[in-house]
């Protein structure tokens, strides 16, 4: 059913820390790999090791300049599906395949259902839909909800492949909708903010900014005027008072 | 966008055929003969069965099409799908009525127009509620799917009336004149309006770094053509956009209109206003597709 749920008391999501992300697409790849053999069609790539390789991947990593001259920063960007409230690729399903989880918010495509027409990823302004080229059906994150209540998996594991692997610690997963949670804190204390607010999807993903730049201390450091002072021991002591004395 | 063949014909063939059936059922054309009901009834119905069989060419699981008239509730592509089919039983219901009791009241004709351009509309919403696109989501977006599938329908109304050899009266060529001359008007007006306002959204919003200064992509996410670039960041033509307005203009508008005003309503004639018609359309639904941006282009670096 594409009606969207009653707004869920639990929404799961990813909060996703801009300043610490290293750009180093180990998300992408642990993705890639965790939802290609799991659940559903595999994440298939067309031409995979020729000139042109093309394939569906559920978790992207940008890279852009923010800022100018000496103040511009280099910021990696993860992006994957933000299960928004307000879903469009939900609504304008015309099948029923798309749909938003009522109990945690989480948004899925049910493979057999849907007819590969696009649609959803049109109306999605983040890019976060694949067609997969094999299976002519739509894949998406599915916030790895085949791991996330896996009581078969050792707790460590039960969060999205993703966050698992990261190894900044710059993905965390949660409940966004209970203000207690470590993710909605971590929200809280660093401003947190929506992609693209104005294309009203109230977005549950949270992305963390850059923690703003350090004052930088003045007063220039002298290496050599540090080496000149430190005060000789040992040996070198005996050499410098044995020269001082000759000279 | 990129401008998939499969929906510039259906968009455009359907529009024709719905066109053309709300005309007939309105007593444009005299079906009182039982054999020019048939003829002109499959003509027309055959018209939207191909557009609707061609929307279905560019899906994945093509089987699974019946799917798609089960969301009406929340999606325009279901109501399209839903109200298409219940627009071709209407039709068929209409012509079984004409042959057994003559003229269906006018009430009913009225009806059944009203679901043809119903149909139309939720073609055209399909686009326009889409909010990524920001050219699309406008409100004269349907006006101009209505306007095109009131005028083509119009031409091909002339054109069924030579073949059938009825009367042509010079208020109905005027009107079809006019239809088309304001079809156009509003496909201009909106080549000016729509999307000039841009989305709203840029690299600062879309990525949330707008506070730290000028945002530009140093480095894509991938190496190679990806879905997303294929299907939404579709680009080579823009540059030509111009010129195929203006073509537009002429074999779409200029080229009918001087074919109805100058020669006389013949079949050969009308046949190639029908078609010199439909090619502008063709053209005008091609650049609606490649002139449109979406929202996910920002991410690869794409100035709006």
């Amino acid at each position: 059913m594409t009606m969207l749920p009653e707004a869920s008391a639990i929404k799961l999501g990813l909060v996703i820390d801009l300043d610490i992300c290293v750009g180093c697409q180990a998300c992408v790849v642990n993705c890639k790999e965790w939802n290609t053999s799991g659940y559903g069609a595999p994440l298939s790539d067309d031409d995979a090791y020729g000139a042109a390789p093309n394939g569906a991947w559920l978790n992207r990593v940008h890279a852009y300049e923010a800022g100018t001259g000496a103040d511009a920063r280099t910021v990696h960007f993860p992006k994957s599906c933000l299960h928004c409230e307000d879903a469009p690729c939900v609504t304008v399903c015309p099948t029923g395949a798309s749909f938003k989880r009522a109990e945690d918010g989480i948004v899925l495509v049910n493979e057999d259902w849907c007819i590969g027409c696009g649609l959803c990823a049109w109306s999605c302004p983040y890019g976060a839909r694949e067609m997969d080229p094999a299976e002519g059906v739509m894949k998406k994150c599915t916030l790895c909800v085949d791991r996330i209540y896996n009581d078969n998996l050792p707790a460590e594991d039960q969060v999205p492949a993703c966050v698992r692997t990261c190894p900044t610690n710059a993905r965390h997963f949660g409940d966004l909708g209970d203000p207690e949670s470590d993710v909605s804190q971590m929200v809280a204390a660093r401003g947190g903010f929506d992609l693209m607010p104005e294309q009203n999807t109230k977005p549950v993903n949270k992305y963390l900014p850059p923690r703003p730049r350090r004052a930088a201390d003045d007063t220039p450091v002298s290496l050599l005027a540090m080496a000149q002072d430190a005060t000789p021991s040992g040996f070198w002591k005996w050499v410098d008072s044995t020269l001082e004395k000759l000279g | 966008m990129r401008p998939a063949w499969s929906i510039i014909f259906f968009t455009s063939i359907s529009g024709l055929g719905f066109g053309l059936a709300a005309w007939l059922v309105l007593g444009f054309v005299d079906l009182a003969n039982p054999q020019h009901l048939l003829i002109t009834g499959i003509a027309t119905m055959a018209l939207i069965v191909a557009g609707l069989l061609s929307s279905t060419f560019h899906l994945g699981h093509p089987e699974r099409a019946w799917r798609a008239l089960t969301q009406w509730r929340s999606s325009w592509l279901s109501r399209e799908g839903v109200l298409a089919v219940l627009a071709l039983i209407a039709m068929a219901v209409w012509g079984l009525y004409y042959t057994r009791h003559g003229a269906p009241p006018v009430w009913a004709n009225g009806l059944i127009a009203a679901l043809m351009a119903l149909t139309v509309y939720a073609t055209s919403m399909i686009y326009a509620s889409l909010r990524t696109v920001a050219r699309w989501h406008h409100p004269l977006t349907p006006v101009c799917y209505l306007m095109f599938a009131a005028s083509s329908g119009l031409v091909a109304v002339l054109l069924v009336l030579a073949v059938l050899g009825q009367q042509i009266s010079p208020p109905l060529l005027l009107s079809a004149m006019l239809a088309v001359a304001s079809a156009w008007g509003i496909k201009i007006i909106w080549w000016q309006l729509a999307g000039a306002g841009g989305s709203g959204s840029s690299l600062a919003t879309a990525t949330g770094l707008g506070s730290l200064g000028t945002v530009r992509s140093i480095m894509p996410p991938h190496t190679s053509e990806n879905y997303l670039q294929h299907e939404m960041g579709f680009v080579v033509a823009r540059k030509h956009a111009a010129q195929l307005r203006v073509m537009a203009l002429l074999v779409g508008g200029v080229l009918p209109m001087a074919l109805l005003f100058l020669l006389a309503p013949v079949p050969l004639v009308l046949g190639v206003a029908v078609i010199s018609h439909m090619a502008g359309i063709f053209v005008e639904r091609w650049l609606f597709f490649a002139e449109a941006k979406h929202s996910v282009t920002l991410y690869y670096g794409d100035t709006h």
